[in-house]
């Protein structure tokens, strides 16, 4: 009886596909999170294609602190990498951004809502690959660039537009894939 | 110089300090959270940034209060930020391309459920034709 009414009305299977679809979508979700290829909670920034925004990065020895009008003019693209002390995923990006100023990058940093004390801690412990250093204790330079966290990272090229943004940290794979192409392509 | 020297302190101490939000009149105080509890906070994601207490919630609310005291509209505020963060730093989605679904849906879905109604009330079979008088005779025998 059941098997008569679905053949005479294929309408009712349609719930029935619905349902399906609706799983296949989600477990295809499910994977690409697991897969790091879907973030839910991931921020769009659209300043990517833009100037570098008005902003300013104070002093923090030894670093000068720099503002937008630093980016007038470049010989070569900056990576500029905003980072805080308190952040672990910034102490595990260390060595990689001391790799890439070993291999001539110029990386200027902006150290976050952050104390003196442990920013210089932080320098001690992990090094200072950065050509330029400045500080950014109330946050204002960080809702100018538009980021939603430490830590994060731009390309500018020598023109001063953006070009690249990574909302989180560098890793072997985004250097060798995205990074050292883009460097190469604006440099 | 000693004698001024507790002065200069207290002068010095009187000076706002770099992270001081700039002082707002009532009105734009309001105006200042109004703009506020429209955006949403991108580390908690459902909370505004008048209500989260995360740091960048912070950082964003004196940026919204420095622009306010600047003399900036809220639509000029509102577009410094969606510049930055998308209509996604925005708690009520705009109505554009990307989020016509969106809007559409509270129209389109009672649109679909009358239709599938409608059409099933169609589909469904005429009533049986009336009884022949043999038929009718036999459910008389029926019934007794």
């Amino acid at each position: 009886m059941e098997r008569l009414a679905i053949r005479r009305r294929p309408l009712l299977l349609l719930p029935l596909a619905v349902v399906v679809l609706a799983g296949v979508g989600f477990v295809e979700l499910l994977q690409q999170a697991k897969e790091g290829r879907y973030n839910p909670r991931r921020v769009p920034n659209l300043l990517v294609g833009h100037p570098v925004p008005a902003f300013t990065a104070a002093p923090a020895s030894p670093g000068t602190g720099f503002s937008a009008a630093d980016f007038r003019h470049l010989s070569r693209p900056v990576l500029v990498n905003f980072f805080a002390s308190w952040c672990l995923p910034c102490h595990a990006e260390a060595p990689l951004l001391t790799e890439l100023k070993d291999h001539g990058v110029a990386i200027w940093g902006i150290d976050y809502s952050d104390s003196k004390a442990a920013f210089r801690g932080f320098l001690a412990a992990d090094g200072n690959p950065f050509a330029r250093l400045g500080a950014d204790p109330n946050g204002a330079a960080a809702v100018a660039w538009g980021i939603s966290g430490v830590p994060e990272s731009f390309l500018v090229d020598r023109e001063g537009i953006i070009r690249w943004h990574l909302g989180g940290p560098l890793s072997p794979p985004v250097l060798a894939d995205t990074l050292m192409p883009l460097l190469h392509k604006y440099a | 110089m000693r004698r001024l020297l507790p002065l200069l302190l207290i002068l010095l101490s009187a000076l706002p300090s770099a992270a001081a939000p700039p002082t707002l009149t009532p009105a734009q105080e309001a105006r200042a959270a109004a703009i506020g509890s429209q955006l949403r906070c991108l580390v908690c994601q459902n909370e505004s940034v008048e209500e989260s207490s995360a740091t960048l919630a912070a950082n964003i609310r004196q940026v919204i209060r420095e622009q306010v005291a600047a003399g900036r509209t809220d639509h000029q505020v509102m577009q410094w930020m969606t510049a930055r963060y998308g209509d996604f730093i925005r708690l009520d989605p705009p109505f554009n391309r990307l989020t016509l679904l969106l809007w559409a849906v509270p129209v389109l879905a009672p649109a679909l459920g009358l239709g599938i109604a409608f059409a099933a009330s169609r589909q469904r079979r005429p009533p049986p034709a009336p009884l022949t008088e043999a038929e009718k005779s036999r459910l008389a025998t029926l019934l007794e």
